[in-house]
């Protein structure tokens, strides 16, 4: 089938009305939650999972999908108001955005992040259209060796790319991994780390996980320190943006989008990492560099236009390899498992619906994104004004309801109080929850890719340096962590991660 | 305190050794296996002495390097209500119903804040009581009793 007669089939999957209402539901509620600090997409789809079961799979896909790059955009505006990143990937956007809005000249800056945003977004999923069905195709030659190599890198990378301390990131990954081996043995059915529990033996169940740690942590880390958020803008005004501005937001944008899609097929936070980049390659290009910090409207269309296309990008290997790149992305492979179906490169031949239906969906979902946040911005405002204190008892127990609504299981509910105490700890002392997660979704692949492999090669692990797929990633993976420990890249990894999530 | 080295670091390590040492010696239980044919064991033996050693690389990194910042506050009373909270939803949902469980946990959520007054958390928790209501059980059709059996004569 060549690319076109796919998108057609795409368009037809996406334009259903029922479709369309859904990718409209992800992107609305991905902007709110964009736009509201304190609780981000990762929370959010780990709360709607469960509420997607009842769902057709594309309508459930498209949907959280909407919601991650939804959030993308919301992230922007609340940075550029209020000087607060409602999203970690919009951090950059505060420091120029913050500043032409303290000018008087929010609009333009809200109109340069969107515009650029929308022709990243639409850009970069063009790249997914073309780049995914070849990968699925090499992918499909992946035996278990391959995988279990390909599995360390995107766990190793993930590190090279999260914050803080390494070793640290590395046991969280390890804590993740070993979390995924509670319940049943594939092999043999010996019940592990069980308590003797019958509830535990199909495994812990991830939605608990996620929103234990992403929900129920942040929650506690917020209630540290209350303080109220201030509104500085309250009315934007002059949405236009001059000649001259749009003469200055081209390259930038061009050059963010490139930069983001790269960076977005990375395992472990490329979307962040994206857009410090483009920010830095904005500043040296610049002729007039002195402006940045000041309010150039050129760190704004930047950086909203690489994180935007990494956004995007970041579904790749997710769509492709069943890898997910980030948290959210995990989120997303539960989503398809709790559909039934095993993401990974079989789902474009089996599912074609599904995977052109997703991707067309993210042109109709950028676009419903513009027309939501330039004339709709004001009610973003207003939204901003809604104190943290009403919020979080709803986040509480839509968590609980929500979980407790895929399988009845009140040890799922137990689940997240000792995740959310254990994940609160674990960040309050400097350790990262992304990377746990990333184990915990991966641990039960990882394992079972080893012991397959090891089967096949009697035993002998040197079956993973012959094989030369494999070989190339391991190198690869070994390079990632060379990278993460050079002193020189530590001091810009300092540097780059400095907000939180 | 004078305490010599990274609180957070030591903490940290503590809880990668606490829990590698449980799944490794919980594991130790299992069949090992071969590297050829490996048993339920061999994964988790093996991550979790990583775990262990990792824990004690975080701990002995922190030994000497004092953390910098104060350590913020504890949200005593936010970790006692929300976790409170959750296990009381989990304890309880099936005996007392939806209604009178989601008032309670919300009521008892809200007042975590310092910032929410008794009444504020009363409106709270009904307005979260309806709103719950309105998207779980009429738009998703979530099957679970209004008030429970607990409540009924």
């Amino acid at each position: 089938m060549d690319l076109f007669a796919s998108l057609g089939l795409g368009f037809s999957v996406a334009l259903d009305p029922i479709n369309i209402l859904y990718c409209f539901i992800g992107v609305l509620l991905g902007t709110l939650v964009g736009v509201l600090p304190g609780i981000g997409p990762t929370a959010t789809i780990a709360m709607l999972l469960p509420i997607t079961f009842s769902l057709n799979p594309e309508t459930a896909l498209i949907m959280l999908a909407g919601i991650y790059y939804g959030a993308q955009y919301g992230g922007s505006t609340t940075a550029i108001l209020i000087n607060l990143p409602g999203e970690s990937s919009a951090a950059v956007t505060a420091i120029d955005g913050y500043q032409m809005a303290r000018k008087g000249r929010a609009g333009p800056a809200l109109a340069a992040a969107a515009l650029g945003s929308f022709f990243a977004g639409s850009a970069a999923t063009f790249l997914l259209a073309a780049f995914a069905p070849p990968l699925a195709r090499a992918a499909l030659n992946f035996g278990a060796p391959e995988y279990f190599s390909l599995i360390v890198l995107g766990l190793l990378v993930s590190i090279a790319l999260a914050h803080g301390s390494i070793i640290k990131a590395l046991g969280m990954i390890v804590l993740g991994l070993l979390l995924g081996m509670v319940g049943q043995d594939i092999y043999t059915g010996t019940p592990r780390f069980t308590f003797g529990l019958r509830e535990l033996f199909g495994g812990l169940n991830f939605v608990a996980v996620a929103v234990g740690v992403f929900g129920v942590a942040e929650i506690l880390r917020n209630l540290e320190n209350e303080h109220e958020r201030e509104v500085g803008v309250k009315a934007v005004k002059n949405l236009w943006l001059t000649r001259d501005d749009l003469k200055r937001i081209v390259m930038p944008v061009l050059r963010g989008t490139g930069i983001g899609s790269l960076l977005g097929v990375l395992p472990g936070g490329g979307h962040i990492l994206s857009s410090f980049a483009s920010y830095s390659a904005e500043k040296r290009l610049s002729k007039h560099p002195e402006e940045f910090g000041k309010g150039a409207i050129e760190g704004v269309a930047g950086p909203e236009s690489a994180n935007n296309a990494a956004a995007q990008t970041s579904f790749i290997p997710l769509m492709t390899l069943g890898i997910p790149a980030h948290p959210v992305m995990a989120l997303m492979i539960g989503a398809f498992i709790l559909q039934g179906i095993t993401p990974g490169p079989n789902v474009i031949n089996e599912q074609p619906a599904l995977f052109w239906g997703i991707i067309a969906s993210m042109w109709i979902g950028n676009l419903l994104l513009v027309v939501l946040n330039l004339p709709l911005v004001g009610l973003w405002v207003k939204m901003l004004s809604i104190p943290y204190r009403v919020l979080f008892p709803a986040i509480v127990l839509f968590a609980c309801i929500g979980t407790f609504s895929i399988n009845q299981n009140i040890y799922d509910i137990y689940a997240i109080a000792f995740f959310g105490i254990v994940g609160y700890l674990l960040i309050r002392f400097g350790c990262e929850p992304a990377p746990l997660l990333l184990g915990f979704v991966l641990g039960p692949l990882l394992e079972e890719h080893l012991r397959r492999a090891m089967i096949i090669s009697r035993g002998d692990p040197s079956i993973f340096i012959t094989r030369p797929i494999s070989a190339t990633l391991l190198v690869l993976a070994l390079a990632a962590v060379l990278v993460a420990v050079l002193p020189s890249i530590r001091k810009k990894r300092a540097e780059v991660f400095v907000e939180e999530d | 305190m004078a305490l010599n080295a990274s609180r957070n670091d030591l903490a940290s390590g503590a809880i990668f050794i606490a829990f590698g040492a449980y799944f490794a010696l919980e594991a130790l239980r299992y069949d090992f296996g071969t590297p050829f044919r490996m048993g339920p064991g061999f994964m988790p033996v093996v991550l979790g002495g990583m775990l262990i050693a990792l824990g004690i690389a975080v701990a002995a990194k922190g030994l000497g390097k004092p953390d910098k910042e104060a350590a913020p506050p504890w949200p005593l009373r936010g970790i006692v209500l929300v976790l409170g909270t959750i296990l009381f939803f989990a304890a309880t949902i099936r005996g007392l119903g939806f209604i009178p469980v989601v008032l309670i946990a919300a009521f008892a959520t809200a007042l975590s804040s310092s910032r929410n007054t008794w009444l504020s958390a009363l409106v709270i928790s009904v307005g979260l009581c309806v709103l719950c209501l309105l998207v779980f059980v009429v738009g998703l059709g979530m099957i679970v009793p209004l008030i429970g059996p607990w409540l009924r004569f």
